[in-house]
């Protein structure tokens, strides 16, 4: 009944068996550990799970771990490098982006993507990229400073 | 004391560890074999059980045990509910459904198995015969004779409250004029983004079980858990890891709560249950749930003589917590920002075939301040005054302070008119007056709305609490000169790490760094009342603060033993007790004493403090912890306490305003301005203070023009998703501009008033008035939130 699936997580490469129904966001957490990846919906309607397969930030708890067989996932443990924040962890710690932080690891790797395909967004494309993202504490205003944060950040080095 | 920290924008001490993904919330938690449960809830609103059966689950592999309402009944003591009025109905409350359900997502049977699919698996094998019973959702229809819900009652009304000063009557009948409205306040789920979610480990050979809960009053919690399962509370120990939000819906004590430490007594192994978001909606607390008449009465100069609001609260199927003294909370702050000589709250306070209501942010004052304020606009339109002339026609002066309401509440401080003006300035009010009027004459509809509240927060002395309002903190100073402290409160976003830090690193003249604040855990943390009614601050604060004034005193007293001076003569001055005050200028942080590596192992260093003229604070604690030269009669350590116990509530305030201008065509509302002027006293971080500002405004927004908790004729909840049940997205805000008045409180000597909930209780009129606003020329004046798009069309075309 298990399946073998051999995956990248954060530059470490992973095997393991797992039943087919087993949710990525599942695997990521109870076989993994990577608990930086939260659940909030279970519907994709949060993006509390959202991580980065294959370079797209997508919502874990709608995939399957056994269709990222052979992906390469970077969770929001992977996002700092070498004790070095990425530019858009600096942003949200730099711009009060974050309250409670459970909807952060998701907003966070969004927001990367966002800055990925758009280095200089305007404010409405920022909220427009950040709408499957949801926030109950901080109102978004701090979200979207912390995103222009790391774009002029990541526009200077 | 420096002010290094307060009042400055200082970054949060929370926040590495989460925007790492390394914080551990209640399922990041993991023990070795760990068992987890799974729900069977209701899915009808009110039926009989003929039966349960579990017998196909039972013999599924993976399943360990299942619990049904006969199991737990007379083994789990009931829900609590803290409410304390007169003649008050309490249904018994079990955890799980004995013999009836009375609302959809009513807990009927709880699976443990091996991993949460099992779990979930075999709770689709339990089969409930249910027999149908007539349900009741509209609370006017629970109130007039519908089919009553508890058997032990004889209609559906928990409890009917009549209150107020000053003679209503009177009021009415002197008036030039009256304005009246019926107002709805639909219920609206908290949805913090964390579900709820509990993690029960028994202990056997201690028996002790500790329970990690996502809660906001992990102590009263415990207390109430531990009569619930007949356990000595301090075999009992509650930590709340980190909380991903609350918002209300976590000051609660749920079934669940209670059900999973007592699974894992029976199991003796660790059990853990992790709400989804469908549970969420449907078991959770909700917020709101007001059907209300305003009426105002008034004089022809605009001149506020009485106000009366009789409302229907819909408690839904059971008490939690708080639910029956929310709407008590809405009748203490009808006289809003306004002198009014008599007013009148006439509750009614029913049960329905729904999810209890109770504390959801605001907690019964956004109701009171939306109808005080909708009501100001309404006697602004019939008058045809401004609405902002209207509201500044009835403010008490600043000189009137203590300023005593017909609702008995005694209002600590404020200066309303201050932030009336400074919010009409920021906004430009005449200039977006003749805007407005520009804009209507090309068939433009601008609308601008005002809303100058005043709410009550640091909750709050406890005569006026149902289980004491005071809050507590312990701070020490260990032996290597680091400081700790332990607060009663239980925050879960809103910053206390770094704000309590501020508050100890300036009185104490240390570097933030050296601060730690622990909070959240029964076994470690002395006992508190938690993190609700925007009191963290101005009660928790105000311990941390008298605690350090009182480690203070004993540092001073270690201070002058060992420098051998008169007491008068040492001071203390940026971190350091000096000899002479003049000696100490050279101000600053002082080295740790000792230095990182070089401790001796397994003792602790010698102090080397003979024949000095001064001493730092980490020195002072190391001899305070050898104790080998401390003043007679001193204990050694250096650690106080305090239980901080406000005399008065304190009582926030503000002006917010909205521009909206409406798409004739579609009817969408546009944001043209949104501007925020608060006054919430003094203002340790100016940062979180905006971060709590722009959450509570969007929590409005939600309320206004979005959010609605939808149950159909039947009881079935139709908006049981985060795809039915509408929070505001990112594209939905506008760009707020927030400014500050700051009258301090005299309630505590920090001068703090609370902000958590500011923008939810002054926002909704604001927003509710710029939309009515706009429509004006088509006769409106008053809408239901949540205010469509569709709605606004309807108006325009007359459909």
């Amino acid at each position: 009944m298990k399946k073998a699936i051999n995956l990248s997580v954060n530059g470490v490469s992973h095997t393991d068996e797992v039943e087919p129904r087993m949710l990525l966001v599942h695997y990521l957490r109870d076989v993994l550990d990577l608990t930086g990846t939260h659940v909030g919906c279970e519907t994709s309607l949060c993006g509390a799970c959202t991580v980065m397969l294959d370079g797209q930030a997508v919502k874990s708890c709608t995939v399957f771990a056994v269709q990222a067989d052979g992906s390469q996932i970077t969770t929001i443990e992977g996002f700092a490098k070498n004790g070095e924040l990425h530019p858009v962890q600096e942003g949200f710690w730099e711009k009060h982006g974050l309250q409670c932080g459970y909807c952060t690891p998701g907003m966070i790797v969004t927001a990367a993507q966002l800055l990925d395909r758009n280095a200089a967004p305007s404010r409405e494309e920022i909220c427009h990229g950040l709408e499957g993202n949801l926030c109950r504490c901080t109102g978004y205003q701090h979200i979207i400073e912390a995103v222009q944060y790391a774009a002029k950040k990541a526009g200077q080095s | 004391m420096t002010d290094n920290y307060v009042g400055r924008r200082v970054k949060r001490t929370e926040d590495p560890r989460l925007i790492k993904g390394l914080a551990h919330y209640v399922d990041d938690i993991s023990l070795p074999g760990t068992l987890h449960v799974a729900f069977v809830r209701s899915y009808l609103a009110h039926a009989k059980i003929n039966s349960v059966d579990t017998g196909a689950a039972e013999s599924a592999p993976g399943v360990v045990a299942i619990y049904t309402g006969k199991d737990v009944a007379e083994k789990v003591g009931p829900v609590p509910c803290a409410g304390a009025l007169p003649n008050l109905k309490v249904p018994d409350h079990r955890v799980l459904a004995t013999k009836k359900v009375y609302f959809v997502g009513h807990p009927v049977a709880a699976v443990v198995a091996t991993d949460r699919y099992t779990a979930r698996d075999a709770a689709d094998l339990i089969v409930v015969d249910y027999e149908e019973l007539p349900v009741v959702t509209d609370v006017e229809q629970a109130a007039a004779g519908g089919p009553v819900i508890h058997d032990a009652f004889s209609d559906n009304i928990a409890y009917r409250l009549t209150s107020g000063e000053g003679d209503i009557d009177a009021a009415f009948s002197a008036a030039d004029r009256t304005v009246k409205q019926r107002i709805l306040h639909k219920r609206l789920a908290p949805i913090a983004m964390e579900p709820r979610g509990v993690l029960a480990r028994y202990f056997p050979g201690e028996e002790e079980l500790t329970l990690w809960s996502s809660t906001q009053i992990p102590h009263l919690m415990r207390t109430q858990v531990a009569l619930m399962i007949g356990m000595p509370e301090n075999k009992l120990r509650v930590i709340t890891p980190e909380v991903g939000g609350g918002f209300g819906s976590k000051l609660n004590v749920y079934a669940e709560e209670a059900l999973l430490g007592w699974i894992s007594m029976q199991i003796g192994k660790p059990v853990k249950w992790i709400e989804t978001r469908r549970e969420n909606i449907q078991a959770t607390i909700h917020g709101r749930g007001q059907v209300g008449d305003i009426e105002v009465a008034f004089k022809n100069d605009g001149t506020l003589t009485g106000l009366r609001y009789s409302v229907f609260a819909d408690l839904g199927a059971y008490h939690q917590l708080l639910t029956p003294a929310i709407p008590t909370l809405t009748g203490l702050m009808l006289s809003g920002a306004y002198k009014i000589p008599a007013i009148q709250m006439n509750i009614t306070a029913c049960f329905t075939n729904k999810m209890a209501t109770d504390a959801y942010r605001g907690a019964g004052r956004p109701e009171a301040t939306y109808v005080v304020e909708r009501g100001l606009d309404l006697v602004a339109a019939e008058l045809g005054m401004d609405a902002a002339e209207v509201r500044r026609k009835n403010f008490p002066a600043p000189n009137e302070f203590p300023f005593h309401t017909a609702t008995g509440l005694d209002y600590d401080s404020g200066d309303y008119e201050a932030a009336l003006d400074k919010a009409q300035q920021i906004a430009g009010y005449a200039e977006l007056r003749e805007k407005q009027r520009k804009a209507r004459d090309e068939g433009r509809l601008i609308g601008i709305g005002i809303s100058t509240y005043v709410e009550i927060c640091a909750l709050g002395p406890s005569q006026a609490m149902p289980a004491g309002g005071w809050e507590s903190a312990t701070v020490r100073i260990e032996p290597t000169g680091k400081v700790t402290i332990l607060t009663g409160t239980s925050p879960h976003g809103q910053g206390q790490e770094t704000s309590f830090a501020q508050i100890a690193a300036d009185e104490l003249g240390i570097n933030i760094n050296d601060v730690t604040v622990i909070h959240g855990d029964t076994a470690v943390v002395q006992y508190g009342i938690g993190t609700f009614g925007s009191r963290a601050t101005a009660v928790g604060g105000t311990a941390v603060f008298v605690a350090i004034q009182k480690l203070k005193e004993k540092a001073h007293k270690i201070a002058t033993h060992i420098l051998q001076a008169d007491a008068s003569r040492v001071a203390f001055e940026g971190g350091k007790f000096s000899r002479q005050a003049a000696a100490a200028s050279a101000a600053g942080t002082s080295e740790p004493v000792v230095p990182v590596g070089q401790a001796p192992a397994g003792a602790l260093p010698d102090p080397d403090t003979e024949g000095k003229s001064s001493l730092t604070l980490q020195e002072i604690a190391l001899e305070a912890h050898i104790a080998k030269n401390l003043p007679p009669d001193t204990e050694p350590g250096l650690s106080a306490t305090y239980f901080f116990e406000p005399k008065n509530f304190t009582f926030p305030f503000g002006t917010h305003i909205a521009v909206v201008e409406i798409d004739r065509e579609t009817g969408d509302i546009n944001w043209l301005r949104y501007v925020a002027v608060d006054d919430c006293g003094r203002v340790i971080n100016p940062m979180l203070v905006d971060g709590q500002v722009h959450g509570g405004i969007v929590q409005s927004i939600g309320q206004a023009m979005y959010e609605e908790v939808v149950y159909d004729e039947q009881g079935q909840l139709i908006t049981g998703t985060l795809m039915d049940y509408a929070v505001p997205r990112a594209s939905h805000i506008p760009h707020f501009e927030l400014d500050r008045t700051e009258t301090p409180s005299p309630v505590n000597p920090l001068g703090v008033k609370g902000v958590g909930e500011a923008g939810t209780i002054g926002a909704t009129p604001a927003i509710v008035g710029a939309i009515v606003d706009a429509l004006a020329p088509f006769g409106v004046r008053h809408l239901d939130m949540p205010i469509k798009p569709e709605n606004v069309w309807r108006i325009i075309n007359g459909h």
